[in-house]
């Protein structure tokens, strides 16, 4: 009987465990950097299945307790789990009722510990996160990667926003920006990446954290020009030669 | 056709590149703060080395995610010992703890690649060199990760050690200054990011000595 629910491949009590070992739905990068009064991030709201730009509604930054805000790239289920493990994490925390909350440089020392377990396991959380956050005036902007691979930085990018947005960020990024040079400077990394990244969509969010709270915008599309003339004709004198 | 799809490996290499040198009363520990995966850097300020004890300094580069868990490991059986024995640990016990440590993983390694320096007992120079299975020796002067190919024939070039083959064991510390062995480990992390494009950014250089524990940096280059 169970082989025979092996055959059908529905999965039996016999059968081997299966783990993710590549995504479904996937999230393309986010940008994310420190300003004057906190940390902005941006992120496109696309999902793609594969190729195929499956969800173009995707929320990718959530506010995580008081004090921080989660951006995620990668494998959309996976985020959202991970969101349930912060969410109960938050609510033991809070249970003590002693005053105490998680700050964003305890959650990423958590998230640190969840992906480098998971990565251990050989089951892994196929994300790349983005943790800012802002408590007692100190501002924490930090990111971890699939396997565990964690750091801090003025300002951080996950996968293509590595190779186009940092290089941008590292030209213009100073630390006394104010929210509207900032937005701006998000703004020019993100239209950077939704002409040549392909699974980025005009549809973003840009999120902002100060001592204040989580605050994150209404989605909105920027304005774009495809009349360069790279653009026009890319293929002009290099031709192939079949 | 087969579908392609992505694919993972549990290891990543961070690249980045070790020194530490020991003298007759000071030990050398030096790190470049680079940190990269495959053509790309991650960030330009990431510290590779990490304070074990009070006279004990490890330099770790490899994968940082393993790195960091082996720190975090060292750091924890560490107050353990302090609570159990009311004392920091020496250098040499935490250089055996250290090799004990990653032989545990001997089937899933951690991939880090380690020198640990710091003073012994007598209060002179030790430096402990490993691979990352566990494997390990007490050495005058040594270098580990992505430069250690440029960085460690230059300083069997310039400090020329006895050959540890000789009868009987000659002692290995160096025999330079403090300043000197500064300034040499200055010169190896400057060449080595000439032609290691894992290795640059900042230098990161650590002293130990009997007044305690000082620490300084120098610029690299960024490409």
């Amino acid at each position: 009987m169970e082989s025979n629910q092996a055959k059908h491949g529905l999965v039996g009590p016999n059968d081997p465990i299966q783990r993710t070992q590549y995504p479904y739905v996937t999230g393309t990068s986010v940008v994310a950097l420190k300003y004057k009064d906190g940390i902005l991030m941006a992120a496109d709201m696309g999902g793609s299945y594969g190729s195929t730009l499956r969800y173009k509604g995707v929320e990718r930054m959530k506010p995580i307790g008081k004090h921080s805000l989660l951006g995620a790239s990668g494998e959309i289920s996976d985020f959202q789990e991970i969101l349930r493990y912060l969410d109960e994490l938050i609510l033991y925390d809070n249970m003590w009722d002693d005053g105490n909350s998680l700050g964003p440089k305890e959650l990423h020392s958590y998230l640190t510990r969840v992906m480098y377990n998971r990565r251990n396991k050989f089951d892994p959380l196929w994300n790349s996160l983005v943790l800012g956050g802002v408590k007692n005036g100190q501002k924490y902007l930090g990111m971890v990667s699939m396997i565990g691979v964690n750091f801090e930085d003025d300002h951080v990018a996950t996968g293509f926003g590595n190779h186009l947005a940092r290089p941008i960020l590292r030209d213009e990024w100073h630390e006394n920006l104010s929210y509207e040079d900032g937005v701006k400077l998000l703004e020019k990394c993100m239209r950077v990446l939704l002409y040549r990244d392909r699974s980025a969509v005009n549809k973003l969010q840009i999120a902002k954290i100060t001592e204040e709270g989580v605050t994150i915008s209404q989605p909105y599309s920027l304005k774009t020009f495809w009349g360069f003339s790279a653009f026009e004709n890319p293929t002009v004198g290099a031709e192939g030669s079949w | 056709m087969t579908k392609q799809h992505a694919n993972w490996s549990p290891y990543d290499n961070n690249g980045g590149s070790c020194v530490a040198i020991a003298g007759a009363d000071y030990c050398v520990i030096a790190a470049d703060t680079r940190m990269s995966t495959g053509y790309s850097i991650l960030t330009r300020d990431y510290s590779k080395i990490c304070k074990l004890a009070d006279k004990c300094v490890m330099a770790s580069s490899g994968f940082q995610a393993d790195v960091k868990a082996l720190q975090k490991l060292l750091a924890a059986r560490h107050l353990i010992y302090q609570h159990q024995h009311n004392k920091q640990m020496s250098c040499p016990a935490m250089a055996q703890l250290l090799s004990n440590t990653l032989y545990y993983k001997r089937f899933f390694p951690y991939y880090s690649f380690n020198v640990v320096g710091g003073l012994d007992n007598e209060g002179k120079g030790c430096v402990y060199t490993y691979d990352a299975v566990g494997s390990y020796e007490r050495v005058g002067y040594s270098s580990q990760g992505s430069g250690s190919t440029l960085i460690m024939p230059f300083l069997d070039n310039q400090l020329k050690s006895p050959s540890p083959l000789l009868l009987p064991a000659q002692d290995a510390v160096t025999p330079l200054s403090e300043a000197e062995a500064v300034d040499l480990v200055k010169t190896c992390f400057a060449s080595a990011t000439e032609r290691d494009i894992y290795t640059g950014d900042k230098l990161e250089i650590v002293v130990l000595n009997k007044d305690g524990i000082c620490r300084e940096y120098m610029e690299l280059r960024k490409d």
